[in-house]
């Protein structure tokens, strides 16, 4: 922010409102990261662990709407204060969505660590979770910096994870054609994929909230796709 | 960003009714108004914000030339209203004001009854030719101002004796009974309470079908609310002149943005 409001506590509402924003983004950016480690190692107490956290995720996303909704009531905010508000509901939207996706990975892995594990998937799961987690704390820091740069570099990467997305769905189809034992590992892997590359896109979303919070545009040019699975037939796999 | 309110309250129009370039305003020594540009359209409410002192009423008034009537002032510039320079000194500000009227922040109305308050204007004009004419002048004046229903049964009472709401929607209608093309309200609503700003808003919003409305405005949210264009004014510039949408969603310059968020700019 530029300046100081005149009236003070306007800025400690916003400022509180906003450090709960990053608290919220630490909370899904943990629950990505767990889950993703939970998988690979198997861990059951780690994915039960991040299942529990993201009660705390939605707790914090309702708060936060509250308090927008209070603040819009009781202050009438305008120009950048306004932008603050509206992208910070979006974000707390967006975040709360990855913090399910998580949460569902959390869930696939106790049932994948009843089946035989699919050679080399886990480790390409694993990557993919970490570009996300990286993006995701990125634009966390673009959003405290008001960094429209870094905004869109986030959004760029977006581009990464959907090829990653994409030779891995190639992977899935090759095993399962393979061996149809491995089809319950795979389509539960597989909707772990998709769920980390929507949360790609989820946090593309937020650079975009980042970006229109900053420069007061919406970026109209369409973001990078690579996700081109819509296309796959198994002939092509 | 899209004004959601442009569905039924669109600018129909980009009519120039007022021209002003070059304006330069000296009170005595003080440079009050700076080299100011600004085009009012016709049909379209125009709110003038800033604080305290920055020549946003100063500018008003120099739009019906009511600066001339203090000794120190001295207007430089040309301003224009319908394209014929109103400084000319042809002009008859009296005149001037019929065509420009004006709503000024406290209501004042006459020490006379309702009914005379709002026939003074057309009377010393010459707009009636009989009492019939003057009648449906009044009531049509009052009923355009809203508030025709609250007054008619009493139109030989003073005007004084009426709420502060009621003597400003008075005003106005003593105001529109001139038929003037344009409107300038100096803070017509700082004195009223909630339900008369609202009334007065309503009716600006009313008018504006008419003619242009030029309102001063201490109030943001009620330059956003009534306004379809806001210009802002700062020690004597002005700073920022664009769509309100525009100017409260994602303001150009930093000191228009320091002033509407409530920073010290």
């Amino acid at each position: 922010m530029i300046k100081e409001h005149i009236v003070k506590s306007f800025d400690r509402d916003l400022e509180s409102i906003q450090a709960k924003i990053l608290k919220m983004g630490g909370l899904v950016e943990a629950a990505i990261a767990n889950a993703a480690k939970a998988l690979e190692t198997r861990d059951l107490e780690l994915a039960e662990e991040v299942r529990r956290n993201d009660k705390l995720i939605d707790a914090l996303e309702d708060e936060i709407n509250e308090d927008c909704a209070t603040l819009l009531a009781l202050r009438q905010p305008i120009a950048g204060d306004l932008r603050t508000i509206l992208s910070v509901m979006k974000i707390a939207g967006n975040l709360e969505r990855v913090g399910d996706y998580a949460k569902n990975l959390a869930k696939r892995t106790s049932i994948l660590v009843q089946v035989t594990p699919i050679e080399g998937t886990a480790g390409a799961i694993r990557r993919m979770a970490r570009e996300v987690e990286l993006m995701l704390k990125d634009v966390l820091d673009a959003y405290i910096h008001r960094d429209a740069a870094l905004a869109q570099d986030v959004r760029n990467r977006d581009e990464d994870v959907d090829q990653m997305y994409n030779a891995l769905f190639r992977k899935f189809l090759t095993f399962m054609m393979e061996d149809p034992r491995n089809i319950t590992a795979c389509m539960h892997l597989h909707f772990i994929a998709k769920n980390i590359e929507r949360a790609g896109d989820n946090t593309t979303s937020i650079a975009e909230q980042v970006i229109y919070l900053v420069t007061g545009e919406t970026p109209e040019d369409s973001r990078p796709k690579a996700d081109t699975t819509s296309y796959e037939s198994k002939g092509e796999a | 960003m899209n004004d959601m309110r442009r569905v039924e309250r669109a600018v129909e129009t980009n009519d120039l009714k007022i021209t002003a370039r070059n304006v330069q305003v000296h009170y005595g020594d003080t440079h009050a108004i700076k080299d100011v540009d600004v085009d009012i359209l016709d049909k379209t409410v125009t709110a003038f914000i800033g604080p305290s002192g920055c020549g946003k009423s100063t500018f008003l008034r120099t739009l019906n030339r009511m600066n001339d009537t203090i000794d120190i002032c001295r207007v430089q510039g040309q301003i224009h209203l319908d394209g014929e320079d109103i400084y000319d000194p042809k002009v008859d500000p009296v005149q001037l004001r019929a065509k420009v009227g004006m709503v000024f922040q406290k209501p004042n109305p006459f020490p006379k009854s309702i009914y005379d308050n709002v026939a003074y204007g057309p009377r010393i004009h010459g707009l009636a030719r009989n009492k019939a004419d003057l009648d449906e002048i009044v009531e049509k004046s009052l009923r355009r101002a809203a508030i025709w229903d609250e007054v008619k049964d009493r139109l030989d009472a003073p005007g004084t004796g009426l709420s502060g709401g009621q003597q400003q929607r008075l005003c106005i209608a003593r105001a529109v009974a001139t038929e003037p093309e344009v409107l300038l309200m100096d803070e017509p609503c700082s004195a009223l309470d909630p339900i008369a700003t609202a009334q007065v808003e309503e009716l600006i919003d009313e008018l504006r079908s008419r003619f242009s409305v030029v309102i001063v405005t201490h109030s943001m949210q009620q330059a956003a609310r009534v306004s379809q264009r806001t210009a802002f004014f700062h020690l004597g510039n002005l700073v920022e002149f664009g769509d309100t949408s525009q100017i409260f969603t994602n303001p150009k310059d930093p000191r228009t943005e320091s002033y509407i968020t409530g920073r010290i700019g």
